[in-house]
């Protein structure tokens, strides 16, 4: 199975804060990862070194074998290849629905107006919004926005899909249809780094389950091994206080 | 005083008329000069660059500290005496007063729309692989307008009404000419009447235009965040 993330020694510091410590992760193709733990753990500051959204102090990170922590790569076509979805969504409030999943496509001369316009539908078809195509952002539910967000990266056809605590900013009762385009995005094999609090969903669709606490990888393993007999004092904690 | 109001129009007319040219034009081209220069003192003020920053701020900290008035007098006045060969017209030294004054106010209003559009509109357009450039042409600059938008027109009123100031340095605006007129007939009262109800008119137009671009700008409601 292909590598389609290394993670080398990754330190990162804000001043003298150090916030990751020394973090080294292999993600194969097709493969979910589930980042879990504590707030301030580092979870999502690691997750933004993946495409270079943070500066790294130390490391070295490989995406689809582009070395993006090497200053002089092209970041931005990298960037092409990695999907991300954020917490708070970030649909660009000036487009409607249609306009913010165009855009990147066309911007960037992958595909035609037309071309990106087809796809655009394609893809709100498949996340149940296609009779939103006309809507502005703010005329939208958060968990709509939230799987319109997720088409906006799907139009670049990326590789991998990072997942910033996709449904922590949801009301309850909408955190379910963002997690089902999520488990269908990864029965589709697409590879996930999915940072999230979601327990179930990491239970249910992780291939891994990483525990990260205090800067470093406290533990990781299958979802059987992680919730149902976790070995570090750390993880049991956590765990003791989430479930 | 509607009869005396309309007789007085007439009678005043070939000086209010003049005046009215003159302030609409020195106000259209400070207007134009003043957005130039805010936009380059806003590029400057959030530059990486220390030293253009520095220009920036002591710029907007002179003009935003000291009366317009006082501006005027020094350069129309007081600069002939320390540079040679400067000797403006109440023209020229209207335009750079006015145009410096408005470039310094705008400045703040640019920087304050774009440092309003929130965080993550950037970090989106960035993770899909958009440049810092096409990101600012595309995701911050649109939104930055919308949210620019009241308070510049707010300033071309502000500009507007301050040309009024420049009858200190001799520059035939309408309240220059309406004291011309009123020396020779006197009636006061309506002459400067008619002053107010001119610059009323105009901005009560700047008011509706913006009313109408915060309308058109609006993607269906009044406030945008996320």
């Amino acid at each position: 199975m292909a590598e389609k993330i290394i993670v080398h020694n990754l330190k990162k510091s804000f001043h003298h804060l150090d916030v990751l410590k020394g973090i080294d992760l292999t993600v194969n193709e097709g493969e979910v990862v589930c980042i879990i733990g504590p707030s301030g753990g580092g979870k999502s500051t690691f997750l933004r070194c993946l495409n270079r959204l943070e500066e790294t102090t130390e490391g070295q990170i490989f995406v689809d074998g582009y070395e993006i922590t090497d200053k002089k790569i092209n970041i931005n076509k990298v960037r092409q290849n990695i999907g991300m979805v954020f917490q708070s969504f970030n649909l660009f409030a000036h487009l409607t629905v249609k306009k913010n999943i165009m855009l990147a496509p066309v911007d960037l001369k992958i595909m035609s107006k037309a071309d990106a316009e087809k796809r655009a539908m394609e893809l709100l078809n498949r996340v149940g919004l296609a009779d939103k195509a006309n809507a502005y952002p703010h005329q939208l539910s958060g968990g709509q926005q939230q799987r319109v967000a997720i088409a906006r990266a799907l139009a670049m056809n990326p590789d991998v899909m990072l997942f910033d605590e996709p449904t922590s900013a949801l009301d309850p009762e909408m955190v379910g249809e963002v997690l089902t385009v999520m488990r269908e995005l990864a029965a589709d094999g697409m590879t996930m780094v999915v940072v999230t609090h979601e327990m179930g969903f990491a239970r249910d669709v992780a291939d891994r389950v990483i525990l990260m606490a205090d800067g470093v990888i406290a533990e990781e393993g299958t979802p059987e091994q992680i919730f149902e007999n976790p070995q570090v004092k750390r993880t049991q904690d956590f765990l003791a206080a989430v479930l | 005083m509607f009869q005396s109001l309309i007789e007085t129009l007439a009678r005043a007319w070939p000086f209010l008329s003049v005046g009215f040219q003159m302030t609409i034009q020195i106000w259209a081209i400070s207007i134009a000069l003043g957005i130039a220069i805010g936009l380059i003192s806003c590029l400057m003020k959030l530059s990486r660059f220390k030293i253009l920053r520095f220009i920036a701020n002591f710029y907007i900290w002179l003009i935003r500290g000291t009366p317009m008035l006082v501006q005027a007098l020094v350069i129309y006045f007081g600069m002939p005496q320390v540079i040679p060969g400067f000797l403006p017209s109440p023209f020229l030294a209207g335009v750079i007063t006015l145009s410096l004054n408005a470039g310094a106010y705008l400045s703040e209003i640019f920087r304050s729309g774009i440092q309003a559009v929130p965080i993550g509109q950037t970090e989106a357009a960035r993770s899909l692989g958009l440049s810092s450039a096409r990101t600012t042409v595309k995701i911050i600059l649109p939104q930055a307008v919308k949210i620019a938008v009241p308070p510049m027109v707010n300033q071309f009123i502000i500009t507007l009404k301050d040309t009024s100031i420049l009858t200190v340095i001799g520059l035939a605006e309408i309240v220059n000419k309406a004291g011309q007129y009123v020396n020779l007939r006197y009636d006061y009262f309506e002459t400067y009447i008619l002053v107010g109800m001119f610059y009323l008119a105009f901005t009560s137009l700047l008011m509706l235009f913006a009313h109408f671009m915060e309308k058109r700008l609006s993607y269906g409601r009044k406030n945008n965040r996320s």
